[in-house]
């Protein structure tokens, strides 16, 4: 075996953080990381490409960051509890961020659940979703 | 001699903490939720505990990425409250007990189980939600709480079976410790949820309900579960789940199970919580 194996990757709308992504997000969520403490959100806001530059991410993942591409940046190797840092960061909601991870508006978003969620019915297998493949 | 005599499954929704730190737990949306735990609250406080050994997870506030332990077992005498990027919950700092986690780890290690020591360590939504439904808002929180940290952000988790042969041995180290002690086990996060991506928003009750009726009458059957059907089944972050197969294995094999709930939202989740009795 060349590569880790990876089950999870046929359930459609998910990325799993595991060992290769945290190995490729590892300055991304470093980055992330910092964003807990309030002088670094300030110095983040004040010029968020200054504030990048001082860590090792890819071109691909400083792009999704400053675009707020949240999808991409988990693709990219970044784990959903620091992306929410970010979030916060921005002033938002974690319930913001995952509505936009949906492409759902907010408040489509707290229908779907106040309604009981999503079901996994047609979830559970990139074979039934033809445009997750 | 000290005896673990029940153990609290619940989910541990950030939300849930900040309903009620910003004074919105009597609102249409959170109110069911919180008469859910009226029962579970009226139970702790006829139980007083002396020790609450916390299973939970860290959320990328305690442990940056240098460093992931499987299993962290908390040893300090107090535990600030994480800033997780908002400011720290307006609750109390948690009080540890020292002597009886270093007899734990010792106990643990001896035991088979590679503990890693974990001597400071601010604590997140993860430990305080659950200390917030089943105590409240006390000034001081009322016993003394001994986290154990256990890695479910980083495929793989450990699995359900390898967390409930651990909770087999906490029970055996508890009760090797020579005080009389009242020790409740928390086993928190789940129930099914999903928090990222396309497919944020998955609950999956029928799979909940099965593993809440696993919990009570077979839990065997709950450690055959692998880690791809929590995740296929009820979601990315549903494998917390396993931290209850800690709480569960930590009561011996006979349980009477004493208060159930289950509501969907918190959040992003479908939020579950037992009360189980050793017998």
């Amino acid at each position: 075996m060349k590569s880790i194996d990876k089950p999870y990757d046929d359930i459609p709308g998910t990325w799993i953080f595991d060992a290769d992504r945290a190995r490729r997000g590892y300055h991304l969520n470093q980055f992330l990381y910092t964003l807990m403490k309030a002088e670094n959100r300030q110095a983040f806001l004040a010029d968020q490409q200054a504030y990048l530059a001082k860590f090792e991410l890819t071109a691909a993942q400083r792009e999704a960051v400053l675009q707020r591409d949240w999808n991409r940046l988990l693709e990219l190797g970044g784990v959903a509890y620091a992306l929410a840092k970010l979030a916060f960061t921005d002033g938002r909601s974690y319930q913001f961020m995952a509505a936009q991870m949906t492409g759902m508006s907010e408040q489509e978003y707290v229908d779907m659940m106040l309604k009981g969620g999503r079901s996994p019915d047609g979830w559970r297998s990139k074979s039934e979703r033809p445009e997750q493949r | 001699m000290a005896q673990i005599i029940a153990g609290v499954g619940t989910s541990h929704t950030p939300a849930i903490g900040a309903a009620v730190d910003n004074g919105k737990s009597g609102q249409p949306y959170w109110q069911p939720l919180f008469k859910g735990y009226e029962a579970s609250r009226r139970w702790m406080a006829e139980t007083r505990p002396d020790v609450v050994i916390m299973v939970y997870n860290d959320h990328v506030n305690a442990f940056d990425f240098k460093m992931i332990p499987t299993f962290g077992l908390g040893c300090a005498a107090q535990f600030p409250i994480a800033d997780e990027g908002w400011g720290p919950r307006p609750v109390p700092p948690v009080q540890g007990y020292p002597e009886l986690a270093a007899h734990l780890v010792q106990s643990l290690v001896l035991d088979e189980f590679d503990m890693t020591v974990v001597n400071e360590m601010p604590v997140d939504h993860g430990l305080t939600v659950p200390l917030t439904l089943l105590f409240g808002s006390p000034p001081n929180w009322p016993c003394r709480v001994i986290p154990l940290a256990v890695n479910v952000i980083q495929y793989p988790a450990p699995t359900g079976h390898r967390c409930y042969r651990l909770g087999e041995a906490i029970r055996r180290a508890v009760a090797s410790w020579d005080e009389d002690l009242k020790v409740v086990i928390f086993g928190t996060g789940g129930m099914s949820h999903q928090i990222q991506g396309p497919r944020a928003g998955l609950t999956n009750p029928v799979f909940d309900k099965a593993f809440l009726d696993g919990l009570s009458q077979d839990p065997q059957r709950l450690l055959r579960i692998p880690p791809i059907e929590y995740l296929r089944e009820a979601g990315a972050e549903a494998i917390e789940l396993v931290m209850w197969l800690v709480m569960r294995g930590a009561l011996g094999p006979k349980v009477e199970e004493i208060y159930r709930f289950y509501h969907i939202p918190a959040s992003s989740t479908a939020v579950g919580h037992i009360i189980l009795e050793s017998r």
